[in-house]
């Protein structure tokens, strides 16, 4: 039975091909004159130059943590190279015709056309590859809304005020050893602002692609929805399959001023690494919003890629009355292993937050729910509800919760609520009884136990995510 | 339809079924007593394909087929249907999406379209009505916390929606109240065909009243020891099984 669910899990990894295209890269290494080589090849102004500087030498004073439930062998960070950009990008494509055939060719393989008539209506698309984004879509239709959705390296020329004023606002640089790495060598990801009172007119979303071998990805997003705005933006990303580790350390910052929303979604597939723990993405990642009066923050997330993930998606919720949510589905097979959960800090009166975390383990991996709320004395009946269900497949993999809470205001609540299940043998043979064979319902049961969190993205999204839990569960079975 | 000749089969080791023997013609009823611990789950389980039990020896055909070389969901798809002692819930699965997969999975393998959506809605709802479960249960998720006896009527309702040819029932009738009991057996009463048979697990006569069976057979210790015609249950319920040990232990003693 567990012989047959494992083989219904083994799949084919689909957006393992690399593309075959010229790249700049620099070579490996980590030191003063690569962060102003970087800053120089984004002829970046002066602060941007100085800001990196000073935070990479504040990494340099700090440690890389050991605290998550994750095992693997120490990263040398000077053979690791920190820039790559495919050579046609170097002269700026004015439109898509300019950009090379082939990079469009790797997103359409990846199901992202970007040509905009192919396009998913109603979703524009930034399309980064290794260090620089290639193409951001339906631009112009954005603007005339005064939404401003571009790479955040032409965000640095373009809106330097905005830039200057929110970036590390939520993310301060020294807030971890990541964080600091990525504040330091940051190549490009996507900057989102919302005027003041706007619908954003369309779902934004940025597609993350590593495809140069050895190189690292440190993207940067900041998403800034000004007063009564509303967004909701979703990122994927996947990378070739590869027998080396390659590292991903992302930052993203949110910030929600008064009565604004924020929606945030992610379908992570990098690459997971083999059956052995080969190979695979290490992906981590520091992302946080911020929460001003009456504001939301909604992270949801769909996790099947990288060999380790370390992520806590979280919230500051600052202002009086703002709402926190986290949506997550984590799927570790094979030898992956995820320390994934989010914080919810409650400052402002009133503030409620939501936490509902699925994490699904197969095969050897590991999976880890780790989440701190906390109800500072300032959050006078502040709320928090937390479900995390773990499901096991098989009997050789590991679910863990570490659930944190810390409460200094007694008006305060907290609840959580925890469990552990089997996709039971009932279960399976129910479904083979009734005549579905043992992928599909392998990939029932798991899609029913994600129900909760899928029913929180975008249309067009939830049913990506439920297609690619499906593949991931695909499998030949015997 | 359904030929079983000499089943051995056992599960964890333990030998349970032993020596089972079953002729059943299109159109039957076969209702099957016997004490708690006979088989009779085990037998349904056997038949069905369900992983970790083990046949060391016997045959079992449907319409030709040796049943035994296929997996359960291919026995399935052949038209093998086991309405479960103890039906399980599969959280956030709802009832309609899960019932629209086994129904289309079972067209495709006989190579007919799937159903639309809202035929499939329509069909559904029909069924629910016939069972007399309100259509919301429809978007619940499989069996989620579904009272026993509504646990029941679904799996008649799944019967109804997938239409095989043979029927199992491991005690379809336990735990329902009166009104339900009547659904139930009007629910199979309402399938039986010259070409649909059923293997009616039951430890009462009050089912037989209403599904009127051609045979009653009594499984004890892994085979039938006795069968009869429809008086058989009514002799079973005024006698219990205690005769029967004492009639088994004669006869073993005459063979000694
Ligand atoms: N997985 C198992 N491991 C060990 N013994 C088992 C297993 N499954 C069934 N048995 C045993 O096999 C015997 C027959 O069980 P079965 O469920 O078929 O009986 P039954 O006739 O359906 O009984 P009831 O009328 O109580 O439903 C019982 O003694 C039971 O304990
Ligand atoms: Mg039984």
């Amino acid at each position: 039975m567990t012989e047959q669910i494992d083989k219904a899990l083994q799949r084919e990894y689909e957006a393992g091909f690399v593309s075959d295209i010229e790249s700049d890269t620099f070579e490996p290494g980590l030191n003063e004159d690569i962060i102003r080589r970087i800053s120089s090849m984004k002829q970046e102004p002066e602060w941007m130059l100085e800001w990196r500087l000073k935070a990479f030498r504040n990494w340099l004073e700090m440690e890389e943590p050991d605290w998550a439930h994750v095992d693997y062998p120490k990263i040398d960070f000077q053979a690791i190279s920190y820039y790559s950009a495919p050579k046609s990008m170097k002269d700026k494509p004015k439109s898509l015709d300019e950009v090379d055939p082939e990079l469009l060719k790797t997103y359409e393989k990846l199901g992202i056309p970007l040509h905009e008539q192919m396009m998913l209506a109603g979703v524009a698309v930034d399309a980064v590859f290794d260090s620089v984004s290639v193409v951001t879509t339906f631009r112009e239709k954005l603007e005339e809304a005064g939404v401003i959705f571009m790479p955040i390296s032409e965000a640095v020329h373009k809106h330097p005020e905005l830039v200057q004023k929110y970036l590390g606002s939520v993310v301060p640089q020294k807030d971890n050893y990541y964080a600091a790495l990525n504040c330091a060598v940051f190549t490009d990801g996507s900057f989102v602002y919302i005027p003041k009172g706007t619908k954003c007119p369309m779902e934004l979303s940025t597609y993350f692609r590593i495809n140069e071998q050895n190189t690292g990805q440190f993207e940067r997003t900041l998403i800034i929805a000004d007063e009564g705005s509303y967004v909701s933006y979703l990122e994927g990303c996947t990378a070739p399959q590869r027998d080396e580790n390659q590292l991903h350390a992302a930052v993203v910052e949110l910030v929600a001023m008064d009565d604004a929303e924020i929606k945030y979604s992610t379908v992570q597939n990098w690459y997971p690494g083999d059956e052995e723990g080969r190979g695979g993405i290490y992906n981590f990642v520091t992302k946080r919003g911020l929460c001003h009066t009456n504001a939301k923050i909604s992270w949801t997330q769909v996790e099947t890629g990288s060999a380790v993930t370390w992520k806590y998606p979280s919230c500051v919720l600052k202002g009086d009355n703002s709402v926190g949510e986290f949506y997550s589905v984590a799927l570790t097979r094979g030898c992956q292993q995820a320390d994934t959960g989010t914080k919810m800090i409650h400052l402002g009166k009133n503030t409620r937050s939501t936490i509902i975390s699925k994490g699904i383990s197969a095969g050897r991996s590991n999976n880890s729910y780790r989440g701190l709320v906390r109800m500072n004395s300032s959050a006078k009946g502040a709320r928090n509800f937390t479900q995390c269900d773990s499901l096991l497949i098989g009997d050789q993999c590991g679910a863990h919760t570490f659930p944190y809470v810390e409460s200094r205001n007694p008006s305060a609540i907290v609840e959580h609520e925890a469990t552990t299940s089997k996709v039971s043998d009932d279960q399976m043979f129910l479904c083979q009884q009734r005549g579905l064979d043992p992928e599909k319902a392998v990939s029932m049961i798991v899609n029913g136990f994600c129900k909760e969190v899928f029913k929180e993205l975008p249309m067009e999204f939830a049913v990506e995510a439920g297609k690619l839990l499906e593949i991931s569960l695909e499998g030949s079975v015997g | 339809m359904l030929s079983i000749k000499n089943l051995h089969a056992s599960v964890e080791d333990k030998q349970i079924l032993k020596g089972l023997d079953l002729e059943i013609k299109p159109g039957e009823v076969h209702a099957i007593m016997g004490p708690n611990g006979a088989g009779k789950s085990t037998m349904g389980y056997v038949l069905s394909g369900r992983e970790g039990y083990s046949v060391e020896e016997g045959s079992v055909t449907l319409d030709g087929t040796d049943l035994l070389e296929l997996e359960a969901e291919e026995r399935a798809r052949a038209g093998l249907f086991l309405a479960f002692q103890y039906p399980v819930e599969i959280p956030g699965v709802s009832n309609l999406e899960f019932l629209k997969a086994a129904v289309d999975a079972q067209r495709e393998a006989r190579g007919e379209e799937a159903v639309s959506s809202k035929d499939f809605l329509k069909m559904a709802r029909e069924a629910c009505k016939q069972v007399h479960l309100p259509a919301e249960f429809l978007k619940r998720g499989v069996n989620e916390g579904f009272s026993g006896g509504e646990k029941k009527r679904n799996e008649i309702m799944q019967m109804l929606l997938l239409q095989p040819k043979l029927c199992i029932l491991d005690e379809s009738d336990s735990g329902l109240d009166i009104d339900a009991l009547q659904v139930v057996a009007e629910g199979v009463n309402s399938q039986r065909s010259p070409d649909r048979s059923f293997v009616v697990v039951t430890h009462y006569q009050r089912l037989l009243d209403y599904i009127k069976p051609d045979y009653v057979h009594v499984l004890s210790e892994g085979k039938i020891v006795k069968s009869g015609d429809a008086s058989l249950a009514q002799e079973l319920e005024d006698q219990g099984y205690a005769w029967l040990k004492e009639q088994r232990a004669a006869d073993a003693e005459q063979s000694a």
